[in-house]
């Protein structure tokens, strides 16, 4: 089924507030095998010119999966979820997610195309302190494959 | 040491990372990131939606590869835009070695304000399994 290209440019209600702690950040680093200290040392971090552990690059998946379902189970939507695959991932950091960051996902429908029968949904989840400073922009293309 | 802007030309190559996922490392990939999508620990399950074999979440694999950048760049604070296309899987055999990872990163653009993109080439196995991955890096 293909998508409604009348979708692109709905957004949803933002999120809940989510607190970055140094822990789970430490956890997804270690996930990561990422050995750098300016993920788990506070002073480290403060060497660098952060105010606390940052976080890595693609950490924000973690707040971007969560916002993202929002879309995906939008009856509206209508996305096919046993099909689906990741097909794209972009981040665009405004600056490093950090410990203590109280974050809102904002999430919006981008782009949708069927393109030989598969349906591509692109979401941008837009991050945010709770105070209105962009942190990360992340954009998710989900590929829901065809069944011809 | 961070590379200053004037050390780096269109080119320049990072050095070559190379990793090893196994099983244990997509559970805890899964756990970290809240990914808990069956196919990236069940092997039933992978094969009944006609994957090969249990595979690594595209998210894991993209956040390996950004590692050659991060330590090249010295702060990973300084990468401020990083995407990729998922080509192919990454099956991770049900064994102690798992599956191996190559990262090969060469700076592709200099652009504006000391920033660069550098392009990465990601394999397993000799397998392309991402496309287009790019990172910009503000440097210096």
């Amino acid at each position: 089924m293909a998508l409604d290209a009348g979708l692109v440019g709905r957004s949803y209600p933002p999120s809940a507030v989510y607190e970055v702690g140094r822990e789970k950040i430490a956890e997804f680093a270690a996930a990561l095998a990422d050995p750098d200290p300016v993920y788990v040392d506070p002073a480290a971090a403060r060497a660098a010119g952060h105010p606390d552990v940052i976080a890595p690059p693609t950490f924000a998946i973690v707040l971007s999966l969560g916002a993202g379902n929002v879309v995906v189970e939008d009856p509206e939507v209508g996305l096919d979820y046993s099909r689906v695959v990741h097909g794209e991932q972009r981040f665009t950091h405004h600056r490093p997610i950090r410990a203590g960051d109280r974050l809102v996902a904002t999430a919006t429908i981008d782009a949708v195309k069927t393109v030989a029968g598969n349906d591509m949904l692109t979401t941008r989840v837009d991050l945010a302190t709770e105070d209105g400073e962009p942190v990360c922009t992340t954009r998710s293309m989900l590929v829901a494959r065809g069944t011809a | 040491m961070s590379p200053r802007p004037t050390d780096v030309e269109v080119g320049t190559e990072l050095p070559e990372q190379t990793s090893r996922v196994t099983r244990a490392d997509l559970v805890r990939y899964a756990g970290a990131s809240g990914d808990l999508n069956v196919i990236h620990w069940n092997e039933r399950v992978a094969r009944e939606v006609g994957l090969p074999g249990v595979i690594a979440h595209g998210m894991l694999t993209a956040g390996l590869a950004v590692r050659a950048v991060t330590a090249w760049a010295g702060d990973p604070g300084a990468v401020v835009d990083y995407s990729v296309r998922f080509s192919r899987p990454v099956v991770v055999p049900d064994d102690d070695l798992g599956a191996e990872l190559t990262v090969r990163g060469r700076v592709a653009a200099l652009l504006e304000d000391g920033r660069v993109r550098v392009d990465l080439t990601v394999t397993s196995g000799g397998d392309k399994v991402l496309s287009l991955a790019r990172a910009v890096v503000a440097l210096g």
